[in-house]
């Protein structure tokens, strides 16, 4: 009976190649007067790494607790595996991994795998869990002796251990070094490889970069964008220019090329795509320019540049 | 999106069973080894009382005169017994409960498809376990340096009492699990429990309390589960025993409710 119904599902998910796996629809999500979510809209393919990046606060972390079944939206609706994530057999399809602030530190590696693999009707072996979250050597130690790179790839292999269709990453690499961050980066691109369907969250454009198919760009419970990573760091690309110039706001803004400008004190702050077009102008214009600065522009400032378009596009 | 949610219709995986009983025991195992390798709770737990009962049964107590028709070695044994029964069914429920709760963790493994049920039968099964230990160890103690005489019988009812009367002070735990957080739950059990174990009787014998306390300590759960215990050695205050069971099931009862108060607290700020 079960197994029918397994090999059913089986021949369903590989005919339903790209077919819709997850989604929020018009999904909105208040804690009291704080709207997390307002009416989110996406939705997660088969066999695809969909990054959800945004700020901190931008609503990600809700957006999870959404597919997970941990909150409920309220309004809109959320489908995982064709049903409501609150039941337990949806939950056999679903890989988590959230932010702890604690996890019992005297069970050793692999008793947490053997725990959490016990709660799913098909796990993977120990074996292949501990090899998938880079844990072979360090399977005896008992989780508070741990380094915080390792910490997190067992939390990452308690989310693979059941062999889910999905996985829900909840900023899987926030507060990892650069190292441990490539090796939890590794781990994940295996899984993609095995054909998982992964929902992760992010602040790192570089981390959205490096993994996901497609970007959809989250801030103050909004979706400001959505794309391939190129198509998300082409408009999110920019540069930074600050110095110290009388020249009026208005004169700058006219400029070709400039995205927003802002006076700090006697400083223009200038965000636009290039700095070079920009600079020869301002030298032109103001000859006793000083104090000059240019950066490239941080995820703050792409993210301005994201809604700023958004509202430009509004406008036209 | 239409086609979508039928092609993934939901599946109904029923877990047989034997998996299920499975995951009950997994979770068992693995919340003994975690309490047994916490050293403040296994420790604390199992020698506190044993520490008492040599203080006041043994050393302090060179005549063993005689309380409530026993000598007083034989009466802090189920008093003793009670109070470690307590401590293990409290702190064993309660100070798991409100870190795991508050810290995260709960909600890493309510994500995942484990029956909510098995968690909390989990933290029950192995206090009591606590608890047997605390009264086997007790009464060996009794036994082989306090000169207390008891039947095998006696002594099974003794402990039979005890694990059962632990049901009440489990459900308090996961009362206090989930009103206190990670970092006030030691503190404030401490500040019911101590109080609670002097004024029902069980480190001093009820009979050399102030009246007044005396009269207050039938309102005490623990004074009901101590005179059930003592009454195994003759030594209780001759009051029903099925008073005192009524009072501990009354109170189970109304801890059950206030845990459930709790879970459904929970769940509504996660789902609702």
């Amino acid at each position: 009976m079960m197994t029918a119904v397994q090999e059913q599902y089986g021949k369903k998910r590989s005919e339903a190649k790209h077919a819709v796996i997850a989604g929020l629809h018009k999904a909105s999500k208040n804690f009291g007067d704080v709207h997390a979510l307002r009416e989110v809209d996406f939705s997660v393919r088969a066999g695809e790494l969909v990054a959800l990046l945004g700020p901190n606060g931008a609503g990600k972390t809700t957006a999870v607790k959404l597919f997970l079944g941990l909150a409920k939206p309220t309004t809109g609706s959320v489908n995982v595996c064709g049903g409501n994530p609150i039941e337990p057999e949806v939950r056999m399809h679903i890989g988590a991994m959230l932010q702890v602030a604690k996890v019992p530190e005297t069970l050793r590696v692999r008793e947490h795998i053997d725990l959490f693999s016990s709660y799913y009707p098909k796990p993977l072996p120990l074996a292949e869990t501990l090899a998938l979250g880079g844990l072979q050597d360090i399977k005896n130690r008992v989780f508070g002796e741990l380094s915080g790179g390792q910490k997190q790839r067992v939390l990452f292999a308690l989310a693979l251990c059941g062999d889910p269709d999905i996985l829900f990453l909840d900023e899987p690499t926030v507060g990892l070094d650069v190292e441990s961050r490539r090796l939890l980066w590794e781990e994940i691109r295996k899984l993609i490889a095995r054909g998982k369907t992964i929902l992760l969250t992010t602040h790192y454009l570089e981390e959205a970069d490096a993994l996901a198919d497609r970007v959809v760009v989250i801030n103050h419970g909004k979706i400001i964008a959505e794309g391939t990573p190129a198509q998300i760091k082409a408009s999110t690309a920019g540069r930074r220019i600050r110095c110290v110039s009388s020249l009026a706001i208005e004169t700058v803004r006219s400029l070709p090329g400039v995205i927003e400008v802002r006076r700090d004190r006697d400083a223009l702050e200038i965000h636009a795509a290039e700095a070079e077009p920009i600079l020869r102008e301002l030298f032109m214009l103001d000859p006793r320019l000083s104090g000059l600065d240019v950066s490239s522009a941080g995820l703050e400032e792409a993210f301005l540049a994201l809604t700023q378009d958004r509202s430009n596009a509004a406008h036209v | 999106m239409a086609t979508a949610s039928t092609t993934f219709a939901a599946t109904s995986l029923e877990r047989p069973v034997g998996r299920t009983l499975a995951i009950y025991f997994k979770e068992a195992k693995y919340e003994l080894l975690t309490r047994l390798r916490l050293r403040a709770y296994s420790i604390s737990t199992i020698s506190f009382p044993l520490m008492f009962y040599v203080l006041f049964g043994l050393v302090l107590n060179s005549k063993d005169a005689p309380v409530g028709g026993v000598g007083i070695s034989t009466y802090l044994v189920p008093t003793y017994a009670t109070f470690g029964v307590m401590g293990a069914s409290l702190f064993g429920t309660a100070s798991g409960l409100a870190a795991e709760r508050g810290l995260g963790w709960l909600q890493v493994k309510r994500a995942s498809p484990m029956p909510p049920f098995a968690y909390f039968t989990a933290k029950v099964a192995i206090s009591m376990i606590f608890s047997a230990v605390v009264v086997l160890l007790l009464l060996l103690l009794g036994i082989t340096f306090g000169g207390v005489h008891m039947p095998v019988v006696d002594a099974a009812k003794l402990v039979a009492i005890l694990v059962a009367g632990s049901l009440p002070f489990c459900a308090m735990g996961l009362a206090l699990g989930y009103f206190t957080g990670p970092t006030s739950s030691v503190a404030i059990i401490n500040l019911i429990y101590l109080p609670l174990s002097f004024c029902s009787g069980l480190w001093v014998p009820i009979m050399f309390l102030p009246k007044m306390l005396q009269h207050i300590a039938h309102f005490l759960p623990p004074y009901h589960l101590a005179q059930l215990a003592l009454g195994v050695v003759g030594a209780g205050q001759h009051e029903s025993n099925w008073t005192h069971w009524q009072a501990l099931i009354g109170f189970f009862l109304i801890c059950l409710g206030v845990a459930r108060l709790g879970f459904q607290r929970d769940e509504g700020k996660m789902y609702g």
